[in-house]
């Protein structure tokens, strides 16, 4: 251990607040980002399932919002250790999205405009716990934030939560996405702290 | 003595060292510079900066860099730190931090953002707001190793209260043969300015810069928007982007 | 060097990187010249695009920017990726 610094405190995990292990709550929101932030035009913006054996389906955005949509209220926990409670969203259920695919495969690879990935148990996209949102806080998703679209999956670390969604292959294996190949966790489950691979 | 700070013993450069605070000046109502007792501190060049760890009794810690604003004085070194509002770590270190209590210091780190003090040449300093803080120890540095190369230090600054180092420079202006500075203000000048307020673009940077021809080696330091906009304009000025190095702090604040 | 008060935040340069590298190198690296996997470019490290994406840093190609290295901590451990650089070449001689 380091040199105590006399009256240093530093963030602490708020324990009035009902939060996952290690984390602390913020009330910002803040933006951390792999890479630029693209700019995608909707006229030509799309959003692809394909499956297993590659067979796709795709949306405009005209038929993306044409959709049933839904307004999800969730707590979000990033692996940085902030949590934001109580964020609003609007979109479409991963449930409607994949409803009519066929397949056999487990598993999810999420792709986004900018080259990020992230992979996860096809299952926790479905009953109700995923949506694609373009919609935060009653206003259009700002870029920084993800838009036009991003995934929001609130019971796993938010990295999985991938911003700028465009499509989500379909897998029979789990394979890592962007960090996952680095030593983060192919799950990460929040409430049993699941930051890195092995946790 | 030069490059030997770089060259050190490289086991002196990872470890953690403890530093204790001796004295606390302000430079404005929200930059603080921080005098710390470093003992056996391997020595720095102007440029490089530290990481600086805070741990609280309960063993949380957290880390931040910072910038060295003085050159390599023995033992002693000094930080300026901008006040972030509701940041974790710089207002305790401006405010809170007591005479005597330590932190934790690795370094010197970074050995390319570096202005040796025996270097012969043109010398260009280009600084954004805290950006002025390595870029100062530069300016320190050739004063104290009696170097006689032209040196210009342009600071672009929002107005006459965010000028850190302003008696210091006032007086240096007078006084240090070679080193010419000039403030730029950004949103409020002084009354009697040579120039009215106005972001630093690239007509006045054409003035204020050496030529190409002079060959200097520019230093840029500062927001990263701020940075890329300077370096954009060195290059179409004419400078080579092997004469110009870059240290981006992130997204201006507030 | 972090004007702004988190660690650190949003687009900074390949300067950011000399902190996190010291936990694997003793060398200092910011002067080591990098070339790009993807588009050959050879450039200081120093001077490459550098995310804090969080949990780590990313730092891209500032020509094509692809990603060239990440750095980070995963959990007591150091970690380096550096499958976007073809060649690293560290200077060993004297700066002048």
């Amino acid at each position: 251990m380091g040199i105590i610094t006399p009256g240093f405190r530093g963030r602490r995990p708020d324990p009035a607040a009902h939060l996952p292990p290690g984390q602390y709550l913020t009330h910002d929101f803040p933006v951390l980002s792999a890479g630029p932030t693209p700019m995608i035009d909707l006229s030509s913006w799309t959003f692809t399932v394909t499956t297993e054996v590659g067979e796709a389906q795709t949306w405009s955005w005209r038929e993306f919002l044409a959709l049933p949509q839904e307004a999800p209220t969730v707590d979000i926990h990033c692996v940085t250790k902030w949590s934001k409670l109580g964020t609003s969203w609007r979109g479409v259920a991963l449930d409607v999205l994949l409803g009519d695919i066929e397949t056999t495969a487990d598993y999810a690879m999420v792709k986004s405009y900018g080259g990020y990935t992230t992979n996860l148990p096809l299952e926790d996209l479905l009953g109700g716990k995923a949506w694609i949102v373009h919609e935060y806080d009653g206003e259009p998703l700002t870029p920084p934030h993800g838009g036009p679209a991003r995934l929001l999956v609130p019971h796993l670390y938010f990295w999985k939560s991938a911003k700028w969604v465009r499509g989500i292959d379909l897998m029979a294996d789990d394979q890592p996405g962007f960090w996952e190949t680095f030593g983060y966790h192919d799950y990460g489950d929040p409430w049993r702290e699941q930051r890195y691979a092995g946790d | 003595m030069a490059g030997t700070a770089v060259r050190g013993r490289l086991a002196d450069r990872v470890l953690w060292r403890r530093a204790d605070l001796i004295e606390r000046r302000y430079e404005t109502a929200n930059a603080v510079t921080l005098v710390l007792d470093a003992a056996g501190w391997p020595g720095h060049l102007p440029g490089q900066h530290v990481d600086v760890r805070l741990t609280a009794e309960d063993g949380y810690s957290t880390q931040r860099s910072y910038s060295l604003a003085a050159p390599h004085r023995g033992e002693q070194v000094e930080l300026t730190v901008q006040v972030v509002p509701d940041g974790e770590v710089s207002p305790f270190l401006a405010r809170s931090l007591a005479i005597g209590d330590p932190i934790e210091v690795r370094g010197p780190v970074g050995g390319w953002f570096v202005w040796e003090p025996d270097a012969d040449g043109h010398v260009m300093l280009i600084g954004g707001g805290s950006g002025v803080v390595p870029l100062m120890a530069m300016a320190r540095a050739r004063q104290e190793a009696g170097n006689g190369s032209p040196m210009r230090l342009v600071y672009s600054v929002r107005t006459p209260q965010d000028v850190f180092y302003a008696a210091e420079l006032e007086r240096r202006m007078g006084h240090d043969e070679g080193l010419e500075v000039t403030v730029a203000y950004t949103r409020l000048a002084p009354a009697g300015s040579p120039r009215p307020a106005h972001r630093l673009d690239m007509a006045i940077l054409a003035e204020l810069a050496w030529p190409a021809e002079s060959r200097p080696v520019n230093f840029v330091c500062g927001p990263t928007d701020f940075v890329d906009a300077m370096a954009t304009a060195l290059v179409e000025l004419g400078h080579g982007e092997q004469m110009i190095r870059t240290e981006r702090f992130g997204p201006s604040g507030a | 060097m972090t004007d702004h008060d988190q660690l650190p935040y949003g687009l900074v340069d390949g300067n950011a990187l000399a902190g996190p590298l010291s936990d694997l190198f003793a060398v200092d690296l910011t002067a080591a010249s990098m070339t790009c996997a993807t588009c050959r470019k050879r450039q200081p490290l120093a001077a490459l695009e550098v995310y804090a994406g969080g949990p780590a840093l990313i730092a891209r190609c500032r020509t094509c920017k692809a990603v060239m290295l990440r750095v980070g901590r995963v959990g007591s451990d150091a970690l380096l990726d550096l499958r976007g650089t073809v060649v690293l070449r560290i200077h060993t001689a004297e700066l002048t």
